[in-house]
């Protein structure tokens, strides 16, 4: 049987998680924002295919820096 | 929840204060009382504020209750862009245009000519017949001509096209059945409500395009003829043309309801006024009129323009009531729409633009606003200063790094207001006595109401015994005062940095050669600007934030940006590597430097270099280093004990003794001691004398054979690779051709035997040349060069490879044909010192050549990639919680730079909590 190929276990996407509603409050209040001040993800992202975002909902993205390690980043998951 | 609460009564506020304006505006009369009530309606709490100061029993003396301005502060809520409808025209106008004529015989403006005097003031000494204002201070009024046939607006020419194609030809309503329109204007709506107007347009578009190819009305069911555009202006349907007054009732047909669907907004907005009827004619102050010398007139180019559309307007006007013939009107009317179309935009690619005269075209009213010559990039984006100096720039190491010289013909130009107070008058008066011609004097004094006096050697006397308390002086720069002095392109902060002036002779502005770096000066002609700030503020923020030693370390990469250069290194490199001097030397070493205090030096007749250098270093200082050899540094107790000072350690971009030395002594303290030690190398280098000659470059006859022997070889082993591949014995690499393989291999073999020869001249030459030192400590040139003189220049290449072009499967005609050694591929074997061959003198310009166009090509293109990244993130911000964010707050990193790590505050990046924590406890 052919193996599926699966995006988010590739070694260079960096990997994704979704918030649960209690963290996103915590990192909208942390950076004093709404979530329309956050950067964006598109919810057809390959990356987040298996995650099952819904619009609205954080993404936490943990990407592999030059300067710090591990950077954290978040995104919020849009329409479109 | 509280802060909407707030947004909303704003609001109410607002709107009352809106009212209020309106009503102000109708009735003149009883402006000032409403504006008034607007201020109270405004600031409740000021006004409640003042009311209890007053109604309080302990209220101070009453003039100091009232307020000495008024305030009127408003905020703009909302601004609405339409299209000026042809009642707006006429109601705004104030005077109706009807003939082309200027001036009369005596000169005066002809009543309804351009220049019409209801139209505004140019010339001193009239008043403005509508507002009754004098030159200046009437901003000019509108006027207006009756267009003889309606003429399509060129810049609405796409709306129109789109109009007229997506709605029906017969009854005008837009080609969408009736009972879906609503459902239309919902999804717009929702677009726009979730993610904005930009949206919103782009979904317009997309459903108007889909209208455009429907051929039958939905709602009358007439059938859709197809309508192209003639560029620029005519519109034809089915190869007949339709003239603007058909296009115009065809837009007039447009139901206000169906014009939402365009983007447009009805009643604001009606798509028929897009095809003129009336043209509103600019108030001449917008279009003045210049005086020759000879007293003749010579008029804007808009005033031209309006011109001839007035003359043709009126013929038109004439031909119709005399009843012409309709080709005669025709062609009258397309002239007329030529003319307003060139009125708007003179570059339309269809149109010839209409041309002066001399032949140069005629700059209308859209030329005036675009591009880098337009109002907005020229005049709105670009601003110009007064107070600020620009000549050529030339280097004087003798001033501090934090200083720079000022021509004194300059320092009494630029001044510096001084505000007097009882303490410095008699200080101020000094100056005004000197005049605006001896120096220091003073220019201007300014009066406590704002006049501007001129300081004259009439009114000296009258000026010196007017001041008092509460005036301003104007007086000449002087030595300490605060300059902002800046090269283009100003491609970083460091660009831009306060310096203090020192007025000096010359006329020349003159800068330490150190700081050179930051700027990216240097002296075969360079022009540099010099700001003086006016204000207190100014200064203190200048001074602050943008003095030189402010900025001694970079923000890229955390190392020291101004260090030594040049002779500086050179003469150190010298001093603290092998050099004994007399005590009495030593001594006048340092006095040079400025440098009083000796104790620091030991007590005996000869003193080492290192201990003079050491004499400038505090006791308490400790540092290990590496030279650029590799060698250990080590300064203990604030000797030099180990090791030389080169580039590596005192150079731009490389110095971690001045990095460490800038962390433990601060920034003025490493300033001054980075100009001492400049001065210290260059006087070492004055006494000692430091030049390079060609002698230089001599070469021991064994190093000449050796040299020559290692070409030979070369030579030989080119030649036998050449043979071995047309024998086909030679093996590919991977992934290469056999040619590409023999190519690598030549120029692996060349490549060695040049740097053998730079082996050999470093081995041989003359160890002491000041060539070579130079080279060694990295003050300038390296051993490349020396080997390039000496011994063989080397490989020419251009893009990676051996030269290959020229002739067809030669170099050159003096080779033969697919000749591959080394010779015939521009490998140059003589030194600069020996000379080259002609062919050799060939290719080695080849490459010159090359390098020298691919400068020139790319620092505008790089220039410009600059530019665009730069405007891209011009309002970008790192905010107190480390967040880099943008103008409408929305985060761009969450940490800047991912690690919200401040790099000049840091070691290459990173914090070094172990130091930190050794140092503190």
């Amino acid at each position: 049987m052919k193996k599926k190929f699966k995006t988010d276990k590739h070694i260079l996407i960096p990997k994704h998680q979704k918030l649960s509603d209690a963290q996103k409050q915590k990192l909208l209040e942390k950076y004093n924002v709404s979530v329309k001040e956050l950067p964006r993800i598109l919810k057809t992202d390959a990356a987040i295919s298996s995650l099952g975002a819904k619009p609205g909902d954080v993404i936490k993205i943990a990407r592999a820096s030059e300067t710090a390690g591990e950077a954290i980043f978040y995104r919020v998951v849009v329409d479109v | 929840m509280a802060k909407e609460k707030i947004v909303e009564k704003e609001a109410k506020a607002e709107k009352k204060e809106e009212e209020g304006i309106a009503e102000a505006a109708e009735k003149p009369s009883e402006e000032a009382e409403l504006l008034a009530e607007g201020l109270a309606e405004q600031t409740p709490e000021e006004a409640l504020e003042s009311a209890a100061a007053e109604a309080s029993p302990i209220a101070p003396k009453k003039e100091e209750i009232e307020p000495q301005e008024s305030h009127i502060s408003k905020q703009v809520k909302s601004i609405s862009f339409s299209i000026l409808s042809p009642k707006l025209i006429k109601d705004m106008a104030s005077a109706k245009i009807v003939t082309p004529e200027l001036y009369d015989k005596e000169g005066y403006p002809v009543d309804g000519g351009l220049m019409d005097i209801r139209l505004g003031v140019i010339d001193p000494g009239l008043r403005c017949k509508t507002c009754g204002s004098k030159l200046k201070e009437c901003i000019g009024h509108f006027g207006y001509i009756e267009l003889a046939r309606p003429i399509i607006h060129i810049k609405f020419v796409n709306i129109i096209m789109t109009l007229l194609k997506a709605t029906c030809r017969d009854c005008g309503r837009i080609l969408i059945p009736k009972n879906k329109l609503s459902r239309y204007k919902e999804i717009l709506d929702e677009v726009e409500k979730e993610r904005g107007i930009e949206a919103r347009r782009d979904k317009i578009k997309d459903v108007i395009t889909n209208l455009k190819t429907i051929n039958k009305c939905p709602n009358c069911k007439a059938r859709q003829k197809k309508i192209t555009l003639e560029k620029p202006t005519t519109f034809i349907e089915e190869e007949k043309r339709i003239s603007p007054i058909e296009i115009r009732t065809r837009l007039e047909k447009i139901p206000d309801e169906d014009t939402l669907l365009f983007g447009l907004h009805a009643p604001h907005v009606r798509p028929e006024w897009m095809v003129l009827t009336l043209l509103p004619i600019p108030p001449v102050t917008m279009r003045p009129s210049i005086t020759l010398e000879s007293g003749e007139r010579s008029e804007d180019d808009l005033t031209h323009k309006l011109g001839d559309i007035v003359r043709i307007n009126q013929r038109l006007f004439e031909n119709i009531n005399a009843g012409a013939p309709e080709i005669i009107v025709e062609d009258l009317w397309d002239l007329l729409q030529y003319h307003v179309t060139t009125y708007f935009d003179n570059e339309i690619a269809q149109l010839p633009p209409a041309r002066h005269r001399s032949g140069q075209p005629l700059k209308t009213l859209t030329e005036r606003i675009k591009s880098k010559e337009g109002r907005i990039r020229h005049n709105l984006a670009g601003k110009r200063t007064n107070f600020c100096a620009r000549t050529v720039i030339s280097p004087d190491p003798m001033l501090e790094l934090n200083e720079v010289g000022v021509p004194n013909i300059i320092a009494m130009k630029l001044t510096v207001p001084e505000r007097v107070t009882a303490w410095n008058r008699e200080y101020l008066k000094k100056f005004v006595e000197m005049g605006p011609k001896k120096y220091p004097g003073a220019n201007y004094i300014i009066r406590p109401d704002g006049k501007k006096k001129k300081i004259t050697d009439e009114t000296k006397e009258a000026s010196l015994e007017e001041i008092q308390p509460g005036y301003t002086v104007e007086r000449h720069l002087m030595d300490g005062d605060i300059a902002v002095f800046n090269r283009q392109p100003s491609l970083h902060r460091m660009s831009m940095m306060c310096h203090r002036v020192k007025v000096l002779p010359g006329k020349t502005l003159r800068l330490n050669p150190a700081v050179c770096h930051p700027y990216n000066a240097d002296f075969d002609g360079d022009e540099m600007n010099l700001h003086i700030p006016q204000t207190e503020e100014a200064r203190a923020e200048a001074e602050i934030l943008m003095e030189v030693q402010t900025q001694l370390i970079s923000v890229r990469y955390g190392l020291s940006i101004i260090g030594c250069v040049q002779d500086a290194i050179s003469g150190n490199y010298l001093l603290t590597k092998n050099m004994e001097l007399s005590k009495n030397e030593a001594i006048d070493l340092l006095a040079a430097v400025g440098i009083d205090n000796f104790s620091k030096l030991p007590r005996k007749e000869k003193v080492d270099g290192k201990e003079v250098f050491s004499a400038l270093i505090p006791d308490d200082f400790n540092f290990t280093g590496k030279t650029r050899e590799n060698e250990e540094v080590t300064i203990k107790d604030g000797k030099l004990v180990e090791g030389y000072m080169d580039r590596a350690n005192l150079g731009e971009g490389s110095g971690l003794l001045l990095r460490n030395m800038h962390k433990r002594y601060g920034k003025a303290f490493t300033i001054d001691l980075l100009g001492k030690i400049f001065r210290l190398g260059i006087e070492v280098l004055l006494r000692n004398g430091f030049s390079s000659v060609i002698s230089d470059t001599d070469l021991p006859e064994n190093a000449r054979l050796k040299i020559k022997e290692t070409l030979d070889n070369a030579r030989k082993e080119v030649d036998h690779l050449i043979s071995e591949f047309k024998d086909n014995k030679l093996d590919a690499f991977p992934g290469k051709t056999l040619q590409e393989s023999l190519e690598l291999r030549i120029l692996e073999v060349l490549n060695k035997a040049r740097n053998e020869t730079g082996k050999i001249v470093e081995d041989f030459a003359d160890q002491g040349s000041h060539t070579m030192i130079m080279a060694k400590s990295g003050a300038r040139g390296n051993l490349l060069n020396l080997a390039q003189m000496a011994a063989c220049v080397g490989q020419q290449a251009m893009r990676g490879k051996r030269i290959e072009k020229g002739f067809a499967e030669r170099t050159l005609s003096s080779y033969k044909r697919m000749d591959l050694s080394s010779e015939a591929r521009g490998f140059i074997s003589n030194g600069f010192k020996t000379g080259l061959t002609p062919t050799e003198f060939y290719f080695g310009s080849m490459t010159g050549r090359d390098s020298l166009m691919d400068t020139a090509l790319r620092t505008p293109k790089s220039g410009y990639l600059y530019r665009r990244l730069a405007n891209a993130m011009q309002d970008l911000k790192v905010e107190y919680d480390g967040s880099v964010r943008d103008s409408s707050n929305r985060i761009i990193q969450f940490d800047y730079g991912e690690d919200g790590i401040d790099v000049s505050k840091s070691e290459k990046g990173l914090i070094n909590v172990k130091r930190i924590v050794k140092s503190v406890g």
